[in-house]
């Protein structure tokens, strides 16, 4: 568990929307792509996934239907919106700017003062 | 109905609550069961890895929570807990609930009844099919609403705007069914008039325009269901029987539908039967003279299409051309348009402006509540500074905290709203039943609908908000860090608070509605008390028609004479006096009135119009109206001699300009009969208690007989058993002849009606003024010295005065008082003039008036003041400083 990056407040939606980027999910698989993509460096506390996938429901950033799993088992999976698309790109941009902002500022050194 | 929708949608949403907790349910379930497929793979048992997915996953219940909360599925449940946090709060303070919902209670309450008079009588459209396009015609400068029958068909056939024109008239007959004939109003109306309104029979068939064949040829019955229903039991059989109208035999054709009740909103009539037998109905048919123009009441529906507008340019070029080629009759053939229901303008706009005003108070008294709830619960937010104070700084949002508050006041409006609502239901089911009077058909049909309710709940919602908003920049401004430190008690401002104004603002609203009602009641004191032109007092009446039991021609004097005889000759009877239709009923009865030099004897060349009565010689002496100057009549003049007429002061000096000149003098009437004055009488009232002197003419009945009798019996004996011994004496002279019996102090009523009703609602509007400025000079000041208490003990530990802690304690409450009550009297004075146009003599200016609205004010401010004044005399200084 150590070993395993703390999320950051915030990021855990922009997450959901990335790995469902990638191709419908359901709740579990989102949980598994986060840690697959993340190369098993983040990973989600179960509980809070829920209410995070709900509030983007219903902020209309993901639609859901229920389908089945490969499995066989009954499951709801996620999709993008056209409008979750262009959260995500948005959020990826902050994202970036503000790593590479931290990035800079933590990687100056006392001479370049 | 209402409360079912209600708890549908409330239901519904607690569905749709379950629905969602249980797809996170579902979820849930199924996210456990793929985690437990992937642990099953890594090879442990079914059982265990399910164990395990559940662990992993974690606090099922918070998560369920958290996903509900983030579907947006929480609002009733916030709102519910909100409700249950009010109502225990609510419940804690018991008085001020017990006063906030009553007073919203009445308020709501009033608003609810004169909105439902407002619906019910001018919103309202009348039960006929497109009432909307639906009109009756008024004529000339007076907007008269009656016309003649000529005049009508030419209308009817002449304008090119009406889809139909239909006529109708209200009449008074004898109804025999086979046992004996009783008393009906019914409607004599034209042929067409079904078909014209668009009206399909219940039972049987309607009568047609293809019906009248010339006078008496359509002896025919439609009757209302009402009827049907009270008089015939709804047999179904009635269809085809024959019945007797005033001795002559109709068939009963059929039944109306029942929600139509005729086109007055005031009068529902028995029966129909059609105009043509006018002669059979009333005794003499007038259906061939133009010239009687106080005949008809003329509707019908535009058509489709065509607008008020062209309707009456098409209507006023019909009136010219009827102006010119008969002008003799018609003159002032221009025209008005208005909706049928209240006959036309004539009650309409009276009724309009009576309750347009009504509402307006109904407003006030809404107002004067919300100022009087809005300082309660501004008072109540700083009592609970120190729990909001805390609860700010324990992280609570303000928005939450004032959601809590607004709940606490939209509940007591609902409460109040609703209770107010069903006791004016109540009530208006109470009026539409009540018959205010004896012998006339009238009816105040205002029978609460869904808009009735609508409008008292939102009102109470609004006023909900409205009061609930006043405590709102309290809490907005509430400093947490500053409220705990110094506590609630040090904020006693000397500056003016909104409270202070509200306060103000609403003994000012009350002082209005008290001066309007004291307005009122003086009014009608006055009226009650005016110079009638007659003695009411110790005179009986009886009402008939001789026409109802078949007496016409020259049956009618004789008969005449004969009730007469036979009335005076009951011992303990002073006079007997007789008079076609009494002052004061329903108007009068006018004739155009020409000077003896005028030759052309058309409407327009009238001197002026004069009220007509017919009467006995006895007649003056009976009803004991004074003589000024000449004669009364005398059985001599009768049809052989010169006609004669007594008229009062306002008709003699109008035609002559002095009482002494008009004796001897001579006038004509419109048929050119020329009459000489033989008398003077004292002027009185004849069409309503407000009008200006009117003059009136009385011709001898024998020159102009009517078979319309009322006999005035002057007795001084106990009323009860000369009302028996008249009866008696009637029926020994035609047990056949229907009549009413009425003492004229009663009969009065129906001319004392519209100002009693306003003077009644008035002071009710008063009374509830009142009560509002008693609870909210009370609450003010109950407060003030509440709040104060301890620096009052500290003043009566000093050695105070009584008077000295009194100001101290409600000197801010009498000066609120006195300065609302001088706003609210110089208002209520501009507003009386408004009340002059109902009720007779208003005049604000009247010092009994005002002065009566100060001392009312003042009393009440003791009343409500009284109880806090004691506690704040009763202060125990000891007892106060060991408190703290």
């Amino acid at each position: 568990m150590t070993d395993q990056a703390q999320i950051l407040p915030g990021t855990l939606d922009l997450l959901i929307l990335k790995s469902v980027s990638l191709g419908p999910l359901h709740g579990y698989g989102v949980l598994l792509r986060i840690a697959q993509i993340s190369a098993q460096a983040l990973l989600i506390e179960q509980g809070a996934l829920y209410p995070a996938l709900f509030r983007l429901v219903r902020q209309g950033l993901l639609k859901a239907s229920w389908g089945t799993s490969e499995n066989n088992r009954r499951a709801k999976f996620y999709e993008l919106t056209a409008a979750g698309r262009k959260r995500l790109r948005e959020e990826t941009e902050g994202w970036n700017r503000l790593a590479a902002a931290m990035g800079t500022a933590l990687a100056t050194q006392p001479e370049e003062i | 109905m209402k409360l079912q929708a209600y708890f549908r949608s409330v239901s519904g949403k607690f569905l749709r609550h379950s629905q969602t907790t249980d797809e996170v349910d579902e979820e849930v379930r199924s996210h456990i069961a793929l985690r437990a497929d992937d642990l099953e793979r890594t090879g442990l048992s079914r059982a265990e890895a399910e164990r395990r997915a559940r662990i992993e996953f974690g606090g099922q219940e918070k998560c369920k929570d958290e996903s509900y909360q983030a579907l947006g599925g929480n609002f009733l449940e916030t709102l519910m807990q909100d409700i249950r946090v009010s109502v225990r709060g609510l419940r804690k303070s018991k008085g001020f609930t017990f006063a906030a919902v009553a007073t919203l209670t009445l308020a709501i309450g009033a608003n609810a009844v004169v909105f439902g008079l407002l619906n019910a009588l001018i919103i309202r459209p009348l039960t006929v099919p497109h009432p909307e396009s639906l009109y009756g015609l008024e004529r000339g400068n007076d907007k008269a609403i009656n016309h003649s029958y000529p005049d009508y068909l030419d209308f009817r056939d002449r304008n090119r705007s009406f889809a139909d024109l239909a006529a109708y008239n209200v009449v008074g007959v004898g109804l025999d069914t086979g046992d004996q004939a009783v008393s009906s109003w019914i409607l004599e109306v034209t042929g067409n008039y079904f078909d014209a309104l668009d009206i399909h029979p219940y039972l049987g068939r309607f009568f047609h325009a293809a019906d009248e064949h010339g006078p008496n040829s359509a002896p025919y019955i439609v009757l209302t269901y009402a009827f049907w229903h009270s008089r015939f039991q709804e047999d179904r059989n009635v269809v085809g029987r024959v019945v007797q109208v005033n001795k002559h035999p109709f068939t009963i054709l059929g039944v109306a539908p029942p929600e139509f009740r005729g086109t007055l909103l005031f009068v529902f009539p028995d029966f129909w039967v059609p105009l043509v037998n006018q002669e059979q109905i009333e005794g003499t048919s007038v259906l061939t003279e133009r010239s009687n123009r106080d005949l008809l009441m003329v509707l019908g529906h535009l058509k489709p299409g065509v607008t008020k507008k062209q309707a009456l340019a098409d209507l006023n070029s019909v009136g010219s051309y009827l102006e010119r080629t008969y002008p003799k009759d018609d003159a002032n053939m221009h025209f008005a348009l208005a909706h049928p229901g209240l006959a036309g303008d004539w009650m309409g706009d009276p009724v309009r402006g009576f309750l347009a005003g009504l509402m307006l108070l109904a407003g006030l008294i809404l107002l004067a509540a919300c100022a009087n709830l809005g300082s309660l619960f501004a008072a109540r937010a700083a009592d609970r500074a120190r729990e909001v104070a805390l609860r700010l700084a324990l992280g609570s949002s303000r928005r939450r905290i004032l959601r809590g508050l607004f709940t606490e006041a939209v509940l007591i409006s609902l409460v109040g709203g609703t209770i107010g609502l069903l006791g004016s239901v109540v009530l208006l089911r109470r009026l539409s039943m009540w018959q205010p009077l004896p012998t006339a058909p009238l009816t105040i049909p205002v029978n609460p609908d869904v808009n009735v309710y609508i409008v008292a709940l939102l009102l109470a919602l609004a006023s909900g908000f409205l009061f609930g908003a006043v405590p709102v920049r309290q809490v907005l401004r509430t400093n947490p860090y500053e409220v705990v430190k110094a506590g609630s008690s040090g904020r006693m401002g000397r500056r003016i608070t909104v409270r202070d104004i509200l306060l103000a603002g609403q003994i000012a609203i009350c002082a209005v509605l008290v001066t309007s009602s004291l307005v009122a009641v003086r009014g009608l004191m006055r009226s009650l008390h005016s110079n009638f032109g007659f003695e009411p007092r110790n005179a009986l009446l009886v009402e008939t028609a001789l026409n109802t039991a078949g007496y016409s021609g020259d049956a009618v004097p004789v008969m005449q004479k004969r009730l007469i005889d036979a009335l005076q000759s009951i011992p303990g009877v002073d006079t007997v006096g007789l008079v076609d239709r009494l002052p004061l009923y329903y108007g009068f009865t006018g004739s155009n009135v020409f000077s003896d030099q005028t030759t052309d004897l058309k409407p327009s060349n009238a001197a002026f119009q004069a009220a007509t009565y017919n009467i006995s010689p006895e007649y003056f002496a009976a009803a004991q109206t004074t003589m000024l100057a000449g004669r009364a009549f005398s059985w001599h003049d009768d049809k052989n001699s010169p006609r004669v007429a007594v008229v009062n002061r306002e008709f003699a000096r109008k035609i002559f300009g002095s009482e002494r000149s008009a004796i001897g003098g001579f006038y004509k009437l419109h048929d050119g009969a020329r009459l000489q004055i033989v008398g003077i009488v004292e002027d009185g009232k004849y069409g309503t208690l407000a009008e200006d002197p009117t003059p009136a003419m009385f011709l001898p009945m024998q020159q102009s007989p009517s078979s319309l009798v009322t006999l005035v019996v002057r007795s001084g004996r106990d009323p009860e058993q000369l009302t028996e011994a008249v009866r008696a004496a009637m029926r020994d002279v035609d047990a056949g002849l229907p009549f009413t019996t009425a003492l004229w102090t009663h009969e009065l009523d129906s001319a004392l009606f519209p100002s009693r009703m306003a003077t009644m609602s008035l002071g009710v509007m008063g009374l509830m003024g009142a009560m509002l400025a008693v609870t909210g000079i009370f609450g003010m000041a109950a407060y003030s010295v509440s709040k104060r208490l301890r620096e009052l003990g500290i003043r009566v530990a000093l050695g105070g005065q009584r008077w000295e802690v009194l100001q101290a304690a409600l000197g801010r409450a009498f000066k609120l008082l006195a300065f609302g009550s001088a706003a609210g009297l110089i208002l209520g004075v501009l507003a009386s003039r408004v009340l002059a146009f109902i009720v007779y003599q208003a005049t604000p200016r009247d010092p009994v008036v005002l002065g009566g609205v100060a001392l009312a004010m003042a009393l009440l401010g003791l009343l409500a003041t009284w109880i806090p004044a004691q506690r704040a005399l009763s202060v125990n200084p000891m007892m106060l400083l060991r408190e703290e």
